[in-house]
């Protein structure tokens, strides 16, 4: 069979990171490939260099596709050349129909009239070959995920397809959606189309894949052929098999009483009622302890987090949170906040911060009570608060009036830190909180979270970065889909076993 | 020390000034501003605009403005819209008119109810902006309708009034003077005017002595905790223009007939909103809740309410601008309030507040007021007609705007 694509030795570095390393990339024609990888592995950046996001000359190494050298410069040169990539997040508008949805930005039209009976009549044997039997003036908005899945699809079949890629195509698919999906994937290949897949589930990878590739680090580390029999063992191990480089301070582990239960917890999603997002999970976390929630992107645990912490996400939620044994109530942020909950977020520029402000303004935001009187906020002792906190925690700014939107990464998620510490929680979670910091930052954090169980606080860390887990907790949860698949000590947890817990589902 | 490092100190020293001015250019460029604008139509009034009697006027007819204006800076911070405090501002004009001509109610009685009456109608739209999460836009342009349409309603079409003279004192009326004439009369022939109200020259004494003693005592803090304050020489020439400016505007008054009624309400009211957003819980949370709903919700800030608050509190502060018109023009018409709130929110926006929401002072919206205020008055004076006063006003909002957002380009 021929090559359809090749990208040879592809080098992408961003300020401090070299993001891919001499990737080869090499997709028969008529074929199945899945790319394989962590978190961060670097899948999605070599996609977005393969369809002009990154422009040709922003990378190092060449593509050759369909026979000649390709450089795209956006991606528009890349779909114009059959190219399509169908991201994670769904790109439709949910208030246009499915004709409207599929012709978007290529309209059927004669002299920027919309020809609407071709519209249609197109979008009809679109839908035929996706296998979907909505009318085409369906507003996209009132069909399901998995449907709107096929919709992305027929809209990249109506731009003559050569290759298109699926970024995850079936995260947020139920399991018989995803089983369509699959198939259908089959369907195109039978007819010509080649595919690419990014997916963490290796039952999926082994259901429809010709060839795999491994991507680890920013580098392909294998490619394996469907033919000869794909192990899942064998794609894990290739996926996270580096060396422990990175450190992590050490800390003494001794874990007291049951500082924070979890009973019984079930969440529906907060606008598709009837997708339950998080299915009776049970957990606790003692004095001193750092437990870990591991899992791939979508498994639930920031949303676990959240509706945890003042019932900020999603509806329906039943379950019982308690502390020392006592039920607290924990239905709105405050309450959460006033029974020793603290829940560092993820995403800290947009849910963490109030950017525009200064470093003192934030830092005190979550215990005003703490710094006023009656109301009546007492400016000299927040100035006070914020320069302890600055300084305990190193956080590095001239002064403690500084606008947070100034600071790096790491600082700006000291700043956060400072604002949870300062309502003294019990219960501290922290949902990735190394996240677009770097390494020396991590080390600082690492020590921060160290201290703190020192001291006796219950940590709860979410992580997506495997080895920073490992290094860092006592205990290991694994979640998949919404459930907990797994509980690991610090004894018996490696990257292996919480990989096979997550694609063993 | 060496010439050399009293050089270099000299140095550093004045790129921190260069720093200071560039971050706080607006601060200042809104204060020299209206500085500006009043010395020019001094010049080009023939002196008529710093007359003591035009200079209450000034007061008395920006007054309403102000009133809303401090309630909108709120409501602004916290990332919404009022458009609807014109109609409230007549529809209130109108029911205390009918509660005092038509039902024969007393002033106590009606200026009560009317104020709850405005809390009630801040509370109705705030209902729907912070818990259905409905914009604040479309929740007050339907407002503006309701209320526009309740006032013709209540008044029947027809013009009501006139008012007792106990309802005009809010407006019209005059702090008396506590200190005996004979003692004042000298200091009257001094100004060479008629009379000279002691109690208003001392209420600016006072407030001029206040204004430095804060600042000072704010700077001793700051430098305690090693806080970049402001340069001294900006603190001491900016306090001695507000002082200066404030001690003049007294005098003036105090050459007419005195402190008016409404510009003691004005003051105090200022007072309390600048203190209540910069100095208590509730106000630091307003900003947080503007600056970043969604941060502020995940700290424990009920946001839901503050929006709600904010709101009721716009719908009082309308009810009181609307008993202050209404007895000012000792008469209730149905065309009362029409374009207000175009006028406050552009007065806050001048002022420097942010449409995003987050930031904007109550000093800012204020002094946002007087620019209007002087503008319109000055052009009035000079005989230019309703038709380019429209005109001009509306460049200098979109004037000030750009200067805004080009100062925090350059600063980014």
């Amino acid at each position: 069979m021929t090559l359809l694509l090749e990208m040879r030795g592809i080098t992408k570095e961003f300020p401090g990171v070299k993001a891919l390393d001499q990737v080869n990339l090499q997709v028969r024609e008529g074929e199945i490939h899945a790319i394989c990888g962590e978190n961060g592995a670097g899948k999605s950046t070599l996609m977005k260099v393969l369809s002009g996001v990154y422009p040709v000359g922003s990378y190092d190494g060449e593509i050759h596709y369909d026979g000649g050298l390709a450089e795209f410069r956006t991606l528009r040169d890349s779909e114009d050349k059959g190219i399509v990539i169908i991201h994670q997040e769904l790109a439709l508008v949910p208030q246009l129909s499915i004709a409207e949805n599929i012709f978007l930005g290529n309209e059927r039209q004669a002299g920027g009239v919309i020809q609407w009976q071709e519209t249609f009549r197109r979008t009809e044997e679109l839908l035929a070959k996706v296998g979907l039997r909505d009318a085409p003036g369906t507003l996209v908005d009132s069909i399901g995920v998995g449907k709107q899945q096929l919709v992305e699809i027929a809209k990249a079949l109506s731009k003559d397809v050569k290759l298109l890629i699926l970024d995850e195509p079936t995260a947020a698919l139920q399991e018989n959606d995803s089983r369509k999906l699959l198939d259908l994937m089959l369907e195109l290949k039978a007819q010509g189309v080649t595919c690419i897949i990014i997916s963490h589930k290796l039952n999926e990878v082994r259901y429809v894949a010709d060839t795999v590739t491994v991507i680890r680090d920013g580098m392909a580390v294998s490619e394996l052929d469907a033919s000869q029999g794909l192990s899942e063992d064998q794609i894990v191990r290739d996926m996270v098999g580096r060396d422990m480089s990175q450190r992590y301070p050490d800390r003494e582990r001794r874990a007291g009483e049951v500082v924070m239960a979890v009973k019984d917890w079930n969440v529906w999603h907060p606008e598709h009622a009837e997708r339950q997002v998080i299915k009776n999970i049970n957990f606790n976390v003692r004095a001193g302890e750092v437990v870990g929630i591991a899992g791939v992107m979508g498994s639930g645990r920031t949303e676990l987090a959240m509706s945890i912490f003042g019932q900020s996400w999603g509806r329906n939620i039943s379950g019982e949170v308690s502390l020392h044994g006592t039920p607290i109530d924990v239905s709105k942020v405050d309450r959460a906040i006033a029974n020793g909950l603290a829940y560092v977020t993820e995403d800290r520029k947009s849910l963490g911060l109030i950017l525009d402000e200064s470093i003192r303004f934030n830092t005190t935001l979550s215990n005003l009570g703490g710094v006023s009187d009656k109301g009546v906020l007492n400016e000299a002792e927040e100035t006070e608060v914020a320069e302890r906190y600055r300084k305990a925690l190193a956080t590095r700014t001239p002064t403690v009036m500084q606008q947070v939107g100034n600071l790096s990464g790491g600082n700006q998620q000291k700043v956060v830190l400072a604002k949870w510490l300062f309502t003294e929680p019990e219960v501290l979670i922290l949902d990735e909180p190394t996240r677009g910091i770097d390494v020396g930052a991590k080390y600082e954090i690492y020590s921060i979270i160290n201290e703190l169980s020192a001291e006796g606080k219950a940590v709860v860390m979410i992580s997506s970065e495997m080895p920073e887990l490992l290094g860092m907790c006592d205990r290991i949860y694994v979640m998949n889909e919404g459930a907990f698949v797994g509980e690991l000590s610090a004894e018996e947890a490696s990257q292996e076993r919480i990989m096979s817990l997550i694609v063993s589902e | 020390m060496s010439t050399q490092t009293a050089e270099t100190a000299g140095q550093s020293e004045g790129q921190g000034l260069k720093h200071y001015l560039r971050n706080h250019m607006r601060e200042y460029g809104l204060l020299f501003a209206l500085i500006a604008i009043m010395v020019f139509f001094q010049a080009v009034t023939g002196g008529t605009l710093m007359r003591p009697v035009n200079i209450t006027n000034l007061f008395l007819q920006n007054s309403y403005i102000i009133i809303m204006a401090l309630g909108m800076l709120i409501v602004i911070v916290s990332g919404n819209i009022d458009l609807s405090v014109g109609s409230v501002l007549g529809f209130i004009g109108a029911l205390a008119a009918v509660m005092i001509v038509h039902w024969g109610w007393p002033v106590p009685l009606t200026i009560l109810a009317c104020l709850v009456v405005g809390g009630l109608i801040g509370a109705a739209q705030g209902y729907w902006v912070a818990y259905w999460s409905i914009p604040s836009f479309i929740v007050t342009l339907a407002g503006m309708l309701v209320f526009r349409g309740a006032s013709l309603w209540l008044l029947q079409g027809q013009s009501v009034g006139p008012f007792p003279p106990g309802f005009q004192m809010l407006s019209t009326g005059f702090v008396p003077d506590l200190f005996p004439r004979e003692m004042t009369a000298g200091l009257a022939e001094i100004a060479g005017s008629r009379n000279f109200n002691l109690l208003a020259m001392g209420v600016g004494i006072i407030a001029a002595v206040a204004i430095v003693w804060l600042g000072l005592r704010e700077r001793a803090r700051d430098k305690a905790y090693g806080i970049e304050g402001e340069p001294a020489n900006f603190f001491w020439v900016r306090n001695a223009i507000v002082c200066g400016a404030l001690l003049f505007l007294t005098f003036k008054i105090a050459t007419f007939r005195g402190l008016p009624n409404v510009l003691v309400t004005m003051g105090v009211l200022i007072i309390i909103y600048a203190f209540i957003t910069q100095k208590t819980v509730i106000g630091r949370r307003i900003y947080a809740l503007g600056g970043n709903r969604k941060a502020a919700k995940l700290s424990g800030i009920k946001t839901e309410r503050l929006t709600f608050l904010a709101f009721v509190n716009m719908g009082v502060l309308a009810a009181l601008a609307g008993l202050v018109f209404a007895a000012r023009l000792n008469t209730a018409t149905p065309k009362a309030g029409f374009g207000m709130e175009l006028d406050v929110i552009a007065a806050v926006f001048i002022g420097g507040a942010s449409m995003a929401g987050g930031s904007g002072k109550i000093v800012g919206a204020v002094v946002g007021a007087f620019i209007m205020g002087v503008m319109n008055n000055g052009m009035s004076i000079m005989g230019i007609g309703i038709d380019y006063q429209q005109m001009i006003k509306g460049l200098v909002l979109l004037a000030a705007v750009i200067f805004d957002v080009y100062n925090k380009s350059k600063q980014g």
